[in-house]
C-alpha cells in the first residue's frame, strides 16, 4: 500500500470518530461546497470591511514588509505571492503534485490522519491550505503572512498546512484566521504540520477573530529536531463560540526548545477549550507553555500537559487566569508527567480577580478606575517572549493595544 | 494645603484613628512618629482615599476643598501623591509606562529622572517585580517626580533601604518637595524657601530620612490619636532617650484629669 492509500484508508475509518475534547460538530448542518468561483485577486481589490478584518488579524494588503503572502477565502486560494527568494510558498495541493517525495516524507507525519473526524475529513478532502518551505541555511528576514478567511454563511472550511524549516533555516510567520463580519455561522478546521529541522528556528504567531457562531477545530502537530527552536503565540481576544484545540509539540532532537504562549479573552458566549502539549523525547530539551486567560463572562478550559521521557528534559507550565465577570468560568488543568528519573517539570497556576490594591495603586497615580483596570489587564496579557522577532512582537503589541475590555465584555 | 478635622477611621469593624486634627500649611513638611501598629499608615491611606480605610466621621480638606468623599484618582489629580510601604507588583506594566502615566499631561523627562534615581536599567522592567526594598523606594520616587504632587505622603521612605541608597532617596524626596540643594535649582536658599509651595507628611520610625530631608513640624501618634507636636529634632531625640511612653505622658495625664 502506498502512503497515500494508507492515509486515505485510515482517514476513511475515522470519519465518524469524535474528538477527545470539545463539542461534537454535526457537519450536515453546514454547507460543504463553495458557491461560485472567485477570480484570484489583489487583496487591495477586496471589499473594505474584509480588508479591515484581515488587517486586524495581521494580514496587510500592502505586503512590502512581508516575505510572502498567502490568502485563502473559503476553499479558494486568492493570493500566493513570494517576495523573498529564500522561501517557497504553494498551495498544499499544488505542492503535493509537484513534490511526491515530500508527500512521502512529511504529509501526515506530525498529525495522524485518524486522530479524529476533523483530521480525517481534512485528509479525505482538504480544501487547499499552504505549503511553506525554507531551504537549508536560508534565513528569511521579514515575516510571511497568511490568512484563512470564511466569507460564505454556514460554510465548512478545512485546510491542511505544511511548514518545513530545513536545517539551519529561520522563518517568522503571522497567520490570521477570520470570518467576514457578516458571516454568523461556519466551521473552520485547520490541520497544521510543522517540521523544524536541525538548528532551524520558527516563530509562529496566530491571531483568531471569528464570527458569532463559528466552530473552530485547529489540529497542530510540530516536530522539532536537534537544537531547533519553536516559538508559538496564539491570540484570540474576540468572542469565539466554540474553539477546541490541543496542539502537540514533539521535541525529538537533543537540545530542541519550544516556547508556546496563548493569550485569550472569553467574552460572554465564548467557549474556549485550549490546551497545549509538549512531549520531550530527547536529552536536554526545553519546553515552556504559558497561558494568559481572561474571562469577561465566557468559559475557558485551559489544559496543559508536559511529558518528559528523556534525561535532562526540562519544562515549565504556566496557566494564569483573570476572572472579570461572575458569569465566567476559568478551569485550568495543568498536567505534569515524568517518565524518566531526571526530567524537571514544574507548573504555576493562578486564577483570580484583579487585586483591588493594584487598581488603587494606579488610581493614586491619576488613572480612573476603568483606566487602571484596563492597564492592569493589558499588562497581564503581555507575555515577554524571549527571542521573538521584532515584527511579530510589534504585531502582538498592536493587537493587545487595540483590545479594549469594554468591547470584550 | 491639608486640613484634617476630627477624623476617625476604621478598618473593617475596628476603629483605628480617633478624632485626628492636623493642619499642614503650604510649603511645610511634617513628620509623623509613633510605635508600630498605632495608625500612622492608616492616616496616610485615608488621606489618599484608599477604600480599605473607612471614614467614620470628620473631614479632609485639601487646598480648601472638602475631598472627604472623593475617589483616589480625583485626589491624585488635585495634587496628592503617595508612597505606600509595600506597593503591589503590576506585571506587564513597565516602570517607563508607569512613570508616563504619573506624568499625565505634565512634561517629564522620564529618562533623565530615571538617571537621577539610578533606575535607567529598570525602565523596561515590570513595576516592582523582583525589586529589592531600596529599588521599590527609588522607583516610587521616580513615579512621584513625574507626578509632581503638591502634597507628598511618604510611609517610611527609609525602610529596607541600605545606607548607600538613603541619600539617593533623600535627594528624590527633596526634588519633589523643592527642598535641599539640587544642582538644577541655583537660587539662594531664602528665595527658594519663600517661593516653595510643596508640602509633605512623612512617616518615619528611625528618623534617618530627617538627616537628608529637613522637616518643620513633628507629631507623635499613639493608639490612634495625635498626642504631641513639636520640633522634629528635639522630639526624635526625646523618643530616642526616653521612649514613646515619656512623650505621651501629658496626654495620659490629661485623660485622667
Amino acid at each position: 500500500m502506498t502512503k497515500r492509500q494508507d492515509v486515505q484508508a485510515k482517514a476513511a475509518a475515522a470519519l465518524e470518530k469524535k474528538a477527545r475534547y470539545g463539542a461534537d460538530i454535526d457537519f450536515s448542518h453546514y454547507v460543504e461546497e463553495q458557491q461560485g468561483v472567485r477570480q484570484a485577486a489583489d487583496p487591495a481589490s477586496l471589499p473594505e470591511k474584509q480588508r479591515e478584518t484581515m488587517a486586524s488579524v495581521g494580514f496587510e494588503a500592502d505586503a512590502s514588509d512581508r516575505a510572502a503572502s498567502f490568502m485563502q477565502i473559503d476553499h479558494q486560494v486568492m493570493q500566493c505571492q513570494v517576495q523573498q527568494e529564500a522561501l517557497e510558498l504553494l498551495s498544499t495541493s499544488e505542492a503535493a503534485k509537484k513534490y511526491p517525495e515530500l508527500v512521502e516524507k512529511y504529509w501526515w507525519r506530525a498529525m495522524a490522519p485518524d486522530a479524529d473526524k476533523y483530521t480525517a475529513r481534512t485528509a479525505t478532502h482538504a480544501e487547499q491550505g499552504y505549503f511553506i518551505r525554507v531551504r537549508a541555511g536560508q534565513k528569511v528576514t521579514c515575516p510571511l503572512q497568511a490568512c484563512m478567511f470564511i466569507s460564505q454563511e454556514g460554510l465548512i472550511q478545512d485546510v491542511h498546512n505544511i511548514i518545513i524549516v530545513e536545517p539551519g533555516a529561520e522563518l517568522d510567520i503571522i497567520s490570521g484566521c477570520a470570518t467576514d463580519p457578516d458571516v454568523k455561522e461556519g466551521v473552520h478546521i485547520g490541520v497544521s504540520e510543522i517540521y523544524i529541522e536541525k538548528d532551524a528556528k520558527l516563530s509562529f504567531t496566530m491571531i483568531h477573530r471569528w464570527g458569532e457562531k463559528v466552530s473552530v477545530r485547529p489540529r497542530t502537530g510540530t516536530i522539532v529536531e536537534e537544537n531547533g527552536v519553536y516559538l508559538s503565540n496564539y491570540i484570540c481576544l474576540e468572542k469565539a463560540t466554540d474553539v477546541q484545540m490541543d496542539p502537540t509539540t514533539y521535541l525529538v532532537g537533543k537540545g530542541a526548545v519550544a516556547r508556546i504562549n496563548s493569550i485569550v479573552v472569553a467574552p460572554e458566549g465564548s467557549n474556549l477549550d485550549i490546551g497545549g502539549r509538549a512531549i520531550m523525547d530527547a536529552e536536554n530539551t526545553r519546553a515552556e507553555l504559558i497561558a494568559r486567560t481572561i474571562s469577561t463572562g465566557g468559559q475557558i478550559l485551559n489544559r496543559g500537559h508536559l511529558l518528559g521521557r528523556a534525561p535532562n528534559s526540562k519544562a515549565h507550565l504556566e496557566c494564569n487566569g483573570l476572572l472579570l465577570n461572575p458569569k465566567g468560568v476559568i478551569h485550568a488543568i495543568p498536567e505534569l508527567e515524568a517518565r524518566t528519573d531526571n526530567a524537571e517539570l514544574s507548573h504555576e497556576a493562578a486564577v483570580g480577580k484583579i487585586a483591588p490594591d493594584e487598581i488603587e495603586y494606579l488610581m493614586a497615580r491619576g488613572l480612573s478606575e476603568e483606566e487602571a483596570t484596563a492597564t492592569i489587564v493589558r499588562g497581564f496579557l503581555k507575555v515577554n517572549i524571549e527571542g521573538l522577532p521584532e515584527a511579530l512582537a510589534a504585531e502582538i503589541d498592536k493587537t493587545l493595544n487595540a483590545f479594549s475590555l469594554n468591547k470584550g465584555m | 494645603m491639608l486640613k484634617l478635622e476630627n477624623l476617625s477611621i476604621a478598618i473593617g469593624d475596628k476603629q483605628i484613628l480617633h478624632d485626628i486634627n492636623l493642619e499642614i500649611k503650604d510649603g511645610e513638611v511634617h513628620v509623623l512618629f509613633g510605635p508600630n501598629g498605632t495608625g500612622k499608615s492608616t492616616l496616610i491611606g485615608a488621606i489618599m482615599g484608599f477604600s480599605r480605610f473607612k471614614i467614620l466621621s470628620g473631614k479632609i480638606y485639601f487646598k480648601g476643598e472638602d475631598v472627604t468623599d472623593l475617589p483616589v484618582d480625583e485626589r491624585a489629580r488635585r495634587g496628592i501623591g503617595v508612597m505606600i510601604q509595600r506597593p503591589p507588583t503590576v506585571k506587564g506594566l513597565s516602570v517607563r509606562q508607569m512613570t508616563e502615566i504619573c506624568a499625565g499631561g505634565k512634561a517629564a523627562d522620564v529618562a533623565k529622572l530615571a538617571e537621577k534615581m539610578h533606575l535607567t536599567n529598570f525602565l523596561d522592567r515590570s513595576v516592582n517585580e523582583g525589586f529589592s526594598g531600596g529599588e521599590i523606594k527609588r522607583s516610587e520616587l521616580l513615579q512621584l517626580m513625574a507626578q509632581q504632587p503638591d502634597l507628598l505622603l511618604l510611609d517610611e521612605p527609609e525602610s529596607g533601604v541600605d545606607l548607600e541608597n538613603i541619600a539617593l532617596v533623600g535627594a528624590g524626596v527633596n526634588h519633589i518637595l523643592e527642598r535641599g540643594f539640587d544642582g538644577d535649582q541655583p537660587a539662594p536658599l531664602a528665595k527658594r524657601r519663600a517661593g516653595r509651595k510643596k508640602s509633605g507628611l512623612i512617616i518615619t520610625h528611625t528618623g534617618h530620612i530627617l538627616r537628608y530631608v529637613p522637616a518643620d513640624v513633628a507629631h507623635i501618634m499613639y493608639n490612634g490619636s495625635l498626642s504631641c507636636s513639636g520640633n522634629p529634632q528635639e522630639m526624635l531625640e526625646c523618643i530616642g532617650n526616653e521612649g514613646y511612653e515619656h512623650c505621651i505622658q501629658c496626654r495620659v495625664q490629661e485623660a485622667k484629669a
